[in-house]
């Protein structure tokens, strides 16, 4: 590890502040994945903002029947809390389907949002990659990428989002609260915080420099069924090769794109009186292989069926 | 690049509780609690697996709650109480877990037991607690039924590669108690 | 030289008067251990605070070492040292000097080369006084290389070589046989890298005293890196002390040490502090070794009642083409089957990526993943039942060499697994069984794994305080050696556990071969057994000897030992008194075994049966273990706790080979994808249902004086197969590759 000062935010405007001027200053909250990145070098910030202790732990209504949670909530927190099990049980369920136990005791769920990839090109320094190294050149493509997106990539990053809750949360169509360097405060949709690679794959997100996470918010929950599932090589502890989470007639599925993907062309379909394969089918009509992830395509597709036909889950 | 840093990195001074202990201590920043135990206060009994979170070896309470202590600085836990190995229990005190992972040959090489044992410890909490796992059937339950699969899904964050998995499931089956009576 | 008869005379652990073989007790070492207080060499107390030394690795697969530029990470806050090609570590002995004729190892200069021959190779090493400096400046090192064109990287199964120290085994005329047979199976399997992931990182801690360095390091064998710290540092091998208490897992993978258990020694030598080298996680996966992947070819041919009539195994693997290593997956298939006409084999391919070696039962653990799916596949084509199909082909005596087996229960082992597993219910034909989401499926393996025994040493002494003391250089890697030690050395001596110390993993002590090749408590024990038998005669003569001793005249052959007493008919006295009147200082022999001269006359194998219950999601192709049963004939077990957990461990990683494990080598750079413990997937606690298994009876009067065999590998063996015989049982879908995820599941579904 490089090297770096630390403060511990008193307030999460100071914070903002603070990051936007201090040079090479990263936010820190949980740590589970900043400092599994810094270890590495992939990750070298001059300065940390400990975000941990500021007063965002609290889950709360929202005067529209939804609830608010704040950005350092713990994960376990989150899916523990009864509110969130009985009215967002989808949510509940990605949070649990995620990492292991003391991880998610230890991540936030502001965090949870803010974790990069786990692409093991990005996570191997000796080889090219551009979101280390904008320009380097993607060695994932074309490469042992089995876990890699199917949709949404670029010829410069073919790289998923790792991520079980922020695929709750697109089905949920839950939003992010930030506060900016100058005191400004925002509403991000979450389909609007992740960012497809493109050109610029280091550009992972549409906040803007120094603005923090202060919140999640859920929408009143949406009527029908919620369900999250997700196909992996373990039973547990593992990242997703496919993750899907229902929630009404939202639809979004996780592990394929470098943002939780929200199947807006599904639903379209869906609403249109499609069949559940059709769906499925309009949905990923756009989904490309780059190898060895080919399979997912057709893995998504029986998933998708599957969850929208009411296939039993255990 | 940014240039080599050539000055001493920075560093921080606080007070934490260690098994109940209370301690001052100065340290480089970038010291995570794992080393912080390991190699600043000679508590060697948090074992470093993997240093990345990806193994459970380094298990430790803070606050009561199990955490990986690799993936945290220890600046991160001023005023924090934390818990490990050696505040279980030493021998011949052993606490009922540790004699229970003793009886059940709850392990082989023993690296990754202690943080087994602060995880399972962590991990009956938080089943008292009623948080959910993936195996919870019904989310809205008070009481979550501590079923043998419910254990093994909630240990999976600890991995034996002696894979003394079985008789670490009869270990804490043993102490479970009446939370498990039901099961 | 003793005898393969002698074996069968009575000692004291075949007559095991106090019954403290094969007792369950805890393990010996079980307190310090679950309570954190055992310390791994990462852990031994230093004389005075460490400095940290990280290793750089190679960020090319193959090539030169063409510049280093050090100057940043020398300018770092606490930097003690940096070395490399162009700054090497000074008084090293020549690449494969031997001061002493006998080592066991030659010297290994580290940074003498500028050949990188594996992708993350160490190139450097930095010394600070802090871990976290340390690992900073480290990352300052640039090197830089010039890579190897010709570098081959990628595995080609068909280029792989037969090679003369492995020759194929031929018997009869295998071809004709084939093609003459009125059944035939002709099927190739595949079975990926794997890497051994012992959860203790290999780590040096190493200091001088004077002109003796004292090396704490996590090795399974102690002679060997003994002596190669002596030949690298070109001193007296008795100026190395080398320890190696507890081992974090060793599986193989610490048979051969690395860069860091010189490097820490010379380093210390240099700075005139203690250095503590630990290697990372990433560094385990390409900087040490695994198990390489093979490609296997199993032709079988029978008559249409089910007899064998031409096997053939051939495998291909590959290796570093700088530490030749042939995984021999095939060679167990010359013990298990009858059938007249067989061609066995390997192909080896040298490849220029990381170095293969042992990992827990190489060869079975690879080959029999082939052979046992394809008797699953033949009994499917005779619509035969597994079980007969295997019971059918019970060779009496080896297939190919004709010994005798010292003891086989394979079929008992079948016949009794199939009862307690519940065998009867399965239904021959797959996919008819379904539960919720899951289809349900069952199917079973045979497991073979050879035996072996080598010479060992170890010392015993019987103290004034009434304790005895075992003194080996044997390790304990989890395996359970302290405590089956102890039993050994209590029952030998007649006295309670609690009266007993073992002292092991010490260079110093008394060598024994160590860990590996499930051989060690046979070796080790054996070795125990004569240095007890060696103290037993002295104790006797100084009784029968001694005028004030209750047993002077009594003739030695009538002398017995037990509950702490030396005794001859109602005369009797105390161990302790008889040694506090005549050796108060304590009295210690050593004892040797060496294997009977004979010992080849038979054909030793530990046998079991393994038994799978899976389901198999039809939708998403994921694999779930539902339950497993293991039925094991081993030998005497020495300990019902500790012998069960090893089977068990064991049938674990067969769990691991069949579903989550594999690595794969990226051909366009030569290092392993996978680098950490969040890509490579061990089984983690919700993969493992209900998992069993159980001892037959069983006394292998033929394989050394215990009358035990291996348990450590023999569990592993046949696991895989069984789960992907379940697998085919549960959905109908033949995966022949390795592990079994779920794409490949659904590929073979005709889903993809």
């Amino acid at each position: 590890m490089r090297p770096f000062t630390y403060e511990r935010a008193e307030s999460a405007s100071g914070a903002a502040k603070s990051a936007a001027e201090t040079p090479g200053a990263r936010f820190l909250a949980g740590g589970t994945n900043l400092l599994d990145l810094m270890k590495l070098e992939i990750e070298r910030p001059a300065h940390l903002i400990d975000v941990g202790r500021l007063p965002l732990a609290r889950i709360e209504e929202t005067p529209d029947g939804g609830l608010r949670i704040g950005a350092v909530v713990s994960n376990s927190a989150a899916a523990s809390d009864r509110r969130v099990r009985t009215r967002y049980p989808v949510l509940t369920h990605a949070l649990v389907a995620g990492a292991s136990p003391q991880l998610r005791n230890k991540a936030t769920v502001g965090g949870n949002l803010m974790q990069r990839t786990r692409c093991a090109y990005f996570y191997d320094p000796a080889k090219p990659c551009n979101k280390r190294d904008p320009g380097a050149g993607c060695s994932a493509l074309g490469g042992d990428a089995r876990g890699n997106a199917i949709l949404g990539a670029s010829e410069a990053c073919v790289a998923v989002h790792p991520s079980d809750m922020a695929v709750a949360l697109a089905a949920l169509d839950a939003a992010v609260e930030t506060v900016a360097p100058a005191g400004r405060t925002r509403t991000i949709p979450i389909d609007a915080l992740h960012r497809l690679p493109g050109e610029t794959p280091h550009v992972e997100t549409s906040l803007e420099p120094g603005e923090l996470v202060t919140a999640v918010v859920l929408p009143p929950p949406p009527e029908g069924r919620q369900e999250y599932r997700k196909v992996r090589d373990r039973a547990s502890y593992a990242g997703g090769l496919f993750s899907l989470a229902l929630a009404g007639g939202r639809l979004a599925l996780g592990a394929v794109a470098l943002k939780p993907w929200r199947a807006t062309q599904a639903e379209a379909a869906l609403a249109a009186g499609a069949t559940p394969a059709e769906a499925a089918d309009a949905e990923l009509a756009a989904a490309r292989g780059t190898g060895r992830n080919a399979f997912k395509i057709t893995l998504a597709r029986r998933v998708v069926v599957d969850a929208l036909e009411g296939g039993p889950t255990r | 690049m940014a240039d080599p840093p050539v000055r001493a990195a920075p560093r921080a001074t606080f007070q934490i509780t260690v098994n109940g202990e209370a301690r001052r201590v100065d340290v480089d920043l970038r010291t995570t609690l794992l080393d912080l135990l390991r190699e600043t206060l000679g508590l060697s009994g948090t074992k470093k697996g993997c240093d990345h979170g990806q193994c459970g070896a380094c298990t430790v309470l803070v606050d009561g709650v199990r955490i990986n202590a690799c993936l945290s600085l220890a600046v991160m836990h001023e005023g924090q109480q934390v818990t490990t190995i050696e505040g279980v229990g030493l021998p011949p005190d052993l606490s009922p877990l540790q004699r229970a992972f003793l009886e059940r040959d709850a392990f082989q090489c023993g690296y990754c037991t202690p943080g087994q044992i602060c995880s399972a410890l962590g991990m009956l909490e938080e089943v008292r607690r009623g948080e959910p796992s993936q195996e919870t059937l019904d989310l809205a339950a008070e009481i979550v039924p501590l079923t043998d699969a419910e254990i093994r899904e909630r240990m999976s964050g600890n991995i034996c590669r002696c894979s003394a998995y079985p008789q670490i499931l009869e270990a804490i089956r043993d102490v479970a108690g009446p939370l498990g009576a039901g099961a | 030289m003793s005898s393969i008869a002698d074996y069968a005379l009575p000692n004291p652990i075949n007559q095991n008067r106090s019954g403290v073989i094969g007792r369950p007790v805890d393990r010996y070492e079980g307190p310090l251990k679950v309570s954190g207080t055992a310390p791994y060499a990462n852990e031994a107390k230093t004389p005075s605070p460490p400095t940290y030394g990280v290793m750089v690795g190679a960020s090319i697969g193959c090539g030169d070492v063409v510049a280093v530029d050090d100057a940043a990470a020398k300018a770092a806050p606490g930097v003690k040292l940096v070395w490399h090609l162009f700054d090497q570590p000074p008084g090293q002995g020549a690449a494969g000097a031997k001061a002493y004729v006998q080592s066991q190892a030659s010297a290994d200069p580290v940074f003498v080369s500028p050949r990188v021959r594996y992708f993350g190779q160490p190139v450097a090493l930095v010394v600070a006084d802090t871990l976290e400096n340390a690992a900073a400046a480290a990352a300052l090192v640039q090197v830089s290389y010039a890579e190897d064109p010709e570098a081959a990287y990628a595995f080609e199964p068909a280029e792989a070589a037969r090679r003369d120290n492995d020759p194929d085994s031929s018997i009869g005329e295998f071809e004709a046989a084939f093609a003459a047979a009125p059944v035939r199976l002709d099927e190739t399997y595949s079975t990926p890298i794997q890497n051994h992931c012992q959860m203790e990182p290999c780590a040096t801690t190493a200091w001088w005293e004077g002109e003796k360095v004292v090396i704490h390091t996590s090795v399974q064998m102690l002679k060997g890196p003994q002596h190669l710290v002596a030949e690298t540092l070109q001193i007296d091998r008795h100026n190395v002390h080398l320890r190696s208490l507890y081992v974090g897992g060793g599986f193989g993978g610490k048979g051969s040490s690395y860069e860091d258990l010189a490097l820490a020694a010379l380093a210390s030598r240099t700075l005139g502090q203690p250095v503590k080298i630990a290697l990372s996680r990433q560094q385990m996966f390409n900087a040490t070794v695994h198990r390489p992947a093979t490609v296997q070819r199993v032709r079988l041919g029978a008559t249409p009642d089910g007899r064998l009539t031409a096997l053939s195994l051939i495998a291909a693997t590959h290796c570093n083409r700088n530490a030749p290593f042939i995984e021999r997956a095939a060679a167990f298939s010359r013990a298990l089957y009858a059938a007249p006409n067989r061609l066995t084999g390997h192909r080896l391919q040298l490849m220029d990526i990381a170095v293969a070696s042992a990992m827990r039962a190489p060869g079975e653990a690879s080959g029999m993943v082939s052979l046992e799916a394809a008797m699953d596949e033949l009994a499917e084509q005779l619509g035969l039942d597994p079980i007969e199909l295997r019971i059918k082909n019970e060779p009496d005596r080896h297939p190919e060499t004709g010994q005798p087996y010292s003891a086989r229960q394979l079929v008992e082992c079948m016949r009794d697994g199939a009862e307690k597993f519940g065998w009867v219910r399965r239904n021959p034909k797959p996919g008819m069984t379904r539960d919720g989401r899951w289809l349900v499926g069952i199917g079973m393996a045979a497991a073979i794994r050879g035996n072996f025994l080598l010479p060992a040493k170890a010392a015993m002494r019987a103290d004034a305080d009434g304790f005895i003391r075992l003194q080996q250089g044997m390790t304990d890697i989890g395996t359970g050696s302290y405590t089956i030690l102890a039993q050994i050395t209590a029952e030998t001596m007649g006295v309670p556990l609690e009266k007993v110390v073992v002292e092991i993993g010490d260079s110093g002590f008394a060598p024994a071969p160590g860990s590996g090749g499930q051989f060690g408590a046979a070796t080790a024990g054996s070795g125990a057994l004569a240095a007890g038998m060696a103290l037993r005669a002295r104790l006797t003569a100084m009784a029968v000897g001694d005028p004030d001793s209750p047993l002077y005249g009594a003739p030695p052959e009538a002398v017995e030992f037990r509950d702490g007493l030396i005794t001859v008919e109602n005369r009797s006295e105390t161990i302790a008194a008889l040694v506090q009147r005549l050796a108060p200082a304590g009295l210690e022999v050593e004892g040797a075994s060496t294997p009977a001269a004979d010992i080849r006359q038979y054909a030793s194998y530990s046998h079991g049966a393994q038994f799978a219950e899976v389901g198999v999601d039809p939708v998403t192709g994921e694999v779930r273990l539902r339950r497993m049963l293991g039925v094991f004939a081993c030998g005497r077990i020495l300990n019902e706790k500790t012998a069960r957990s090893q089977i068990t461990g064991g049938m674990i990683w067969g769990v691991g080979t069949a579903l989550t494990e594999t690595n794969r080598v990226d051909p366009r750079y030569g290092s392993l994808t996978s680098q950490d413990l969040g890509s490579y997937f061990p089984p983690v606690h919700a993969d493992i249902a209900n998992l069993d298994a159980y001892f037959l009876p069983e006394v292998d009067d033929k394989a050394n004086p215990l009358g035990i065999k291996g348990v450590g590998e023999a569990g592993i063996c046949g696991a895989a197969a069984a789960i992907a015989n379940a697998v085919y049982n549960a959905c109908g879908a033949r995966v022949r590759d390795y592990p079994l995820t779920p794409d490949r599941v659904l590929a073979a579904m005709g889903a993809l």
